[in-house]
């Protein structure tokens, strides 16, 4: 099926300050028409600042088979996250 | 009435334009593209609605832009043939989109610094709309034109089937408050013999060019196009939801 239209996957940016967030894929022969597509299909009501696209098959994805090797270890490691920590007060909310 | 009539030239352009591009909803190629011309239909109709608004308080007779829209028959719609021409296809869509994107971009861009306020509101939004219609469908023309034997046969058969047509957009309209068109054609031509380089397309021959629009002299699909458009206005008039 090499005559397909090449699929896309879009990030867009909502703010400034903020980082580029998958919105969902399209189909689009070259760039140009990917980030137009992009543009048309997902900032119609003003979701964003910034548009990334990038072909899907550039994207390496881990396998959901391993799923458990790659994931369950880290579950009885709670001291991992930083919730042991007495934050000072002046600190503020973080 | 120099300018209520300049007014009506444009925002009819813009709504002929709108309905004939919204007739694509749910028929694209492609999801993407039907959104893409969706997205078209709604700018140039955003257009035309102020447009007409500021036509009706400029009339003065108590009309409002729906009564503009809906209640004129063919022979008072004064738009330029080109943009009442069928959409045949998507290259013939594409590039009757992109002539006109390509005359109002600069257009607009001219009367941004108008000294009339509501001219001026209308071009600083619509001349960012223009631009990107230029953009999208002059990629399209250059990958149709560029692109198969069979998108590049039918972009020149679009090519030949508007060469009639895109002339009259530049009739001078006589009002001092909006931008001269006649005096954007040569940039115009420039522009888009340029894009059709690059997609290795030709320009034809000069060939005899239709007027008329600007008169309320219109081809037989206007009528066809305005009595769907119209049908509800006129079956249950002042119906609202």
């Amino acid at each position: 099926m090499s005559n397909e239209t090449p699929l896309w996957e879009v990030f867009i940016r909502p703010r400034n300050g903020l980082a580029h967030k998958h919105v969902g894929s399209l189909h689009a022969a070259d760039e140009a028409l990917a980030l137009s597509a992009a543009r048309d299909v997902y900032t119609r009501r003003e979701e964003g600042t910034s548009i990334w696209a990038v072909r899907s098959d550039a994207i390496v994805a881990s396998d959901p088979a391993r799923a458990g090797q790659n994931f369950d270890p880290a579950e009885d490691k709670i001291y991992r996250h930083p919730t042991f920590y007495d934050i000072p007060e002046d600190v503020g909310h973080m | 009435m120099a300018l209520y009539q300049a007014l009506i030239e444009l925002a009819d352009d813009h709504l002929v334009l709108g309905q004939r591009l919204s007739e694509w909803c749910g028929h694209a190629p492609i999801l993407e593209e039907d959104l893409a011309l969706s997205n078209f239909a709604l700018d140039v109709i955003g257009t035309a609605r102020s447009l007409y608004a500021y036509a009706a308080e400029v009339e003065g007779k108590g009309r409002s832009e729906d009564d503009l829209a809906y209640l004129r028959s063919e022979r008072e719609y004064l738009n330029c043939l080109l943009v009442e021409r069928p959409n045949v296809d998507f290259a013939h869509t594409m590039l009757r989109q992109f002539y006109f994107a390509s005359l109002m971009e600069p257009f607009w861009q001219a009367a941004v610094n108008s000294d009339d306020k509501v001219i001026a509101g209308i071009a600083g939004k619509a001349v960012k709309e223009m631009a990107y219609h230029i953009r999208h469908a002059g990629e399209w023309i250059v990958r149709l034109g560029d692109g198969t034997e069979e998108s590049g046969a039918r972009m020149r058969a679009a090519i030949v089937a508007l060469h009639p047509y895109w002339e009259e957009m530049f009739t001078p309209c006589e009002c001092d408050a909006l931008p001269d068109r006649a005096a954007l054609r040569s940039g115009w031509e420039a522009n888009v013999k340029a894009v059709f380089a690059e997609a290795g397309l030709e320009w034809p021959e000069p060939v005899y060019g239709h007027v008329g629009g600007r008169k309320g002299e219109h081809s037989e699909v206007l009528g066809r196009m305005l009595s769907d458009m119209q049908y509800l206005q006129r079956a249950h008039p002042g119906a609202t939801w």
